[in-house]
C-alpha cells in the first residue's frame, strides 16, 4: 500500500511539472503583457522600465526557473492587474467556486445515479429510453446556452431568481443548474454502462441463483461495483467545475475561479493565468491521487496487486 | 425434451457448445435472459410446477431446493465482498441464520469443499485464492441452502486437469454424504464416464438420446451420440481424430425434419422431412432416430408413434 501510493505522488508531481512549462509556454503566446500595463502612448523607455520592473526582459529560461523556485516556496507571484499576490487571489474566489461546483455535483449526482441505475434494470424500457433521451439532451445542448435560457425564463420573464452576482441559495441555483446538467448527462451515461456491465457478470448470476431479493442483488452487488467509475468520475467533475467554470461563471457574474482566469487570460496578466492554471492543476492532480488511493482502499483488488 | 432424475442421482447433459445445454438449465431455475421465454413443456421438482411459479416464489426455490454452480470460477464470485459473506448469503437470506450460528455454518461448509483453515480464509477476497479454490468455494455457495438439486454448468471446464479431477472427487463425496441429485452439464465425455448414472445428449435444442451411462457407452443408437463417441482422443490411436463433418445449425433457422440430418452419416430420405419422434431401443433408453423406427418396422412389421 505504502509503495501504491509513493509511485502515484511520483506520477502526480511529473504531471505538474509538465503542467507547469505547458502553462509558462502558452501565456506568452498571447502578446505583450507591457502594452497593456502601461498608459497609451508610453515611450519604449517607460515600456523597458515596466519590464524590467516585472523581469520579463530576462529570458524565458531564466523566468521559468524562477517562477518555479518561487512556486516551490508556495509563492505564485504577483498579478500584474491587482497588484496582489495570486494565491491570495485564487484563495479569495475559491469559496465561491466551491459553493457552486458542490452544488452541480450534487445535481449531477442526484438526476444521474438514480436515473442510470433506473435505466440499467429496466434497460430497453420506456424509462430507459426517456433515460437515454436527457442523456441526449444533457450532453448537446451547451451550458451556457440553458444558463441563458434559465436567467430568461426564471429571473427575467417570472422574475423568482436573481440574474447574477453570488448570495444565498437562490443564487447559486441557477448557475448550479447550468454547470451541473452536462454533468448529470454523463453521470447518467456511466452509471448506466456500468450497471449494464456488473449486472450482466457471472457474480450477479450467481447471486441472483443464490435466490436473492432484486435489491439486495442490485442495491449491494451490483451498485457497489457499479459505483467504482462513477464516483470517480464525480470527484474529477468537481474539481473540473470549481477550477474552470469558465463561461457559467462569466454568464452569471459568479465571482469565481473561472472568472478570474478570464480576466487574467484578457489582460495578459501571466503571473496570474499562471498561477490559477497550477492551483487548478494542483487540486485535479490532486483528486485523481485522492480517488485512486480511494479505489485501493474500497477495491481490495489493488490494494494488493499493484 | 424430456428428462427425469431421481435423488441422489447424476444426470449428464452433454452436447457440443451452443446446443442448449446452459438455455436448459436457466430455465429449470427461472432465470432465463430477457428476450427468451418458456413456451411450452413443464419443470417438475419434488412435485412441484415450476414453470407456471411467479419469481418470487422461484426466489424460495433458487438457492435453497435447487443450487447452481456456474462454469467460471475466476468471474462467478464478487471482488468486493469477502468469502465469508458470499458463503454465507444463502443461509442468511433462506435459513435466517445469523451471528455465531451463521459463522459456524459458513466454517462447515468450507470444511466440506475442503478449503483449509476455513476462519481465517473466509475473511479473504476472491482475487487471493487460485482458480481451483474459488471454484471450491462456489461449490460451498451451491451446498449452503441445503438444496437437493444441485446443476453444476461445466464446473471444471476452466479449471487445469489435475484441479478437475480434484473438484469431480470433491463433487462426488459431497453427493455421497448429502444425497443430492446432480446435474452435470458438460461436452466432456470421460467426465461423463466418471460422474454420471445416466446421460442426456443434446443436439440443437433437443435431447436426441437418453440411456444409463454404461448402455450409452456401448451401445449407442443416435447417429450423433456416435459421433461424439467416435470423435474422442484414445490413447495410443495414430489416426487423425474423427470431427463431426459440418457445423451445429443454427438454432434460429433449423434444418426441416431431424436438426441433424444434414451432418448424419446415416441419413434417410424421411429424414429431411419429418421430425423424429422417441423411440425405446430399451428399458430407460431413448433416442431419436428414424433409423430405430425402420429397425423396428423390419422386425416387428410395425412402427411406433
Amino acid at each position: 500500500m505504502a509503495a501504491f501510493i509513493a509511485r502515484r505522488i511520483l506520477y502526480s508531481v511529473v504531471t505538474l511539472v509538465i503542467l507547469s512549462g505547458t502553462i509558462f509556454l502558452i501565456v506568452r503566446l498571447t502578446g505583450d503583457p507591457v502594452l497593456l500595463m502601461a498608459e497609451a502612448g508610453a515611450s519604449t523607455e517607460d515600456l523597458a522600465r515596466i519590464r524590467q520592473q516585472w523581469g520579463l526582459d530576462r529570458s524565458w529560461a531564466v523566468q521559468y526557473v524562477t517562477f518555479m523556485q518561487n512556486a516551490l516556496t508556495g509563492e505564485l507571484g504577483k498579478s500584474f492587474n491587482y497588484r496582489l499576490p495570486v494565491s491570495e487571489l485564487y484563495f479569495q474566489r475559491l469559496p465561491n467556486s466551491l459553493q457552486l461546483g458542490l452544488f452541480a455535483t450534487l445535481i449531477s449526482l442526484l438526476i444521474g445515479v438514480p436515473a442510470g441505475i433506473v435505466s440499467a434494470v429496466k434497460v430497453n424500457t420506456w424509462w430507459d429510453s426517456i433515460a437515454k433521451g436527457v442523456a441526449l439532451l444533457g450532453l448537446s445542448i451547451p451550458g451556457f446556452w440553458l444558463g441563458l435560457v434559465l436567467i430568461l425564463v426564471f429571473s427575467v420573464s417570472l422574475r423568482w431568481l436573481p440574474t447574477s452576482g453570488a448570495g444565498d441559495w437562490r443564487h447559486v441555483l441557477m448557475p448550479a443548474v447550468a454547470l451541473g446538467w452536462y454533468f448529470a448527462a454523463s453521470m447518467l451515461r456511466l452509471t448506466r454502462s456500468s450497471m449494464l456491465e456488473v449486472l450482466g457478470s457471472e457474480y450477479i448470476k450467481l447471486a441472483r441463483l443464490k435466490g436473492l431479493p432484486d435489491v439486495v442483488v442490485i442495491a449491494m452487488h451490483a451498485f457497489k461495483n457499479a459505483l467504482i467509475p462513477v464516483f470517480t468520475l464525480a470527484g474529477v467533475n468537481l474539481v473540473v467545475m470549481v477550477n474552470a467554470a469558465v463561461i457559467i461563471e462569466v454568464i452569471f457574474a459568479w465571482p469565481g475561479i473561472g472568472r478570474l482566469l478570464y480576466e487574467g487570460i484578457f489582460q495578459r496578466d501571466f503571473p496570474l493565468v499562471q498561477g490559477v492554471v497550477i492551483l487548478a492543476g494542483f487540486m485535479i492532480v490532486g483528486i485523481n491521487l485522492v480517488v485512486d488511493i480511494a479505489y485501493a482502499v474500497i477495491d481490495p483488488r489493488i490494494r494488493l496487486t499493484r | 425434451m424430456s428428462f427425469a432424475l431421481r435423488a441422489g442421482e447424476t444426470l449428464g447433459l452433454v452436447g457440443e457448445s451452443g446446443s442448449g445445454k446452459t438455455t436448459t438449465c436457466m430455465s429449470i431455475v427461472g432465470l432465463l435472459p430477457r428476450a427468451a421465454r418458456i413456451v411450452g413443456g413443464s419443470v417438475l421438482f419434488e412435485g412441484e410446477e415450476l414453470t407456471t411459479k411467479s419469481q418470487r416464489e422461484l426466489r424460495a426455490i433458487r438457492g435453497r431446493r435447487i443450487a447452481m454452480i456456474l462454469q467460471d470460477p475466476m468471474a462467478s464470485l464478487n471482488p468486493l465482498f469477502t468469502i465469508f459473506r458470499q458463503v454465507a448469503e444463502p443461509a442468511f437470506f433462506h435459513q435466517r441464520l445469523r451471528g455465531r450460528s451463521l459463522r459456524s455454518r459458513v466454517q462447515h461448509l468450507l470444511k466440506a469443499v475442503r478449503i483449509p483453515s476455513p476462519e481465517w480464509r473466509m475473511r479473504e477476497y476472491p482475487h487471493q485464492m487460485s482458480g481451483g479454490m474459488r471454484q471450491r468455494i462456489v461449490g460451498a455457495i451451491a451446498l449452503a441452502g441445503g438444496p437437493s438439486l444441485v446443476i453444476a454448468d461445466e464446473p471444471t471446464t476452466n479449471l487445469d486437469v489435475t484441479i478437475q479431477a480434484q473438484y469431480l472427487d470433491l463433487l462426488k463425496d459431497i453427493q455421497r454424504e448429502t444425497g443430492v441429485a446432480l446435474i452435470f452439464v458438460t461436452h466432456n465425455l470421460g467426465i461423463v464416464a466418471k460422474m454420471c448414472d445416466r446421460v442426456a445428449v443434446m443436439y440443437a435444442g433437443k435431447i436426441v438420446e437418453q440411456a444409463p451411462v454404461r448402455e450409452l457407452f456401448d451401445d449407442p443408437k443416435h447417429p450423433y451420440t456416435r459421433a461424439l463417441l467416435g470423435s474422442v482422443p484414445k490413447l495410443g490411436n495414430k489416426d487423425p481424430l474423427y470431427a463431426i463433418p459440418g457445423q451445429p445449425p443454427n438454432l434460429a433457422s433449423l434444418p426441416s425434419g431431424c436438426a441433424f440430418h444434414p451432418r448424419c452419416p446415416e441419413a434417410l430420405p424421411r429424414c429431411a422431412d419429418e421430425e423424429p419422434i422417441d423411440f425405446h431401443p430399451g428399458a430407460g433408453h431413448a433416442a431419436r432416430c428414424w433409423r430405430l423406427d425402420e429397425h423396428a418396422a423390419a422386425s416387428h412389421g410395425r412402427s411406433h408413434s
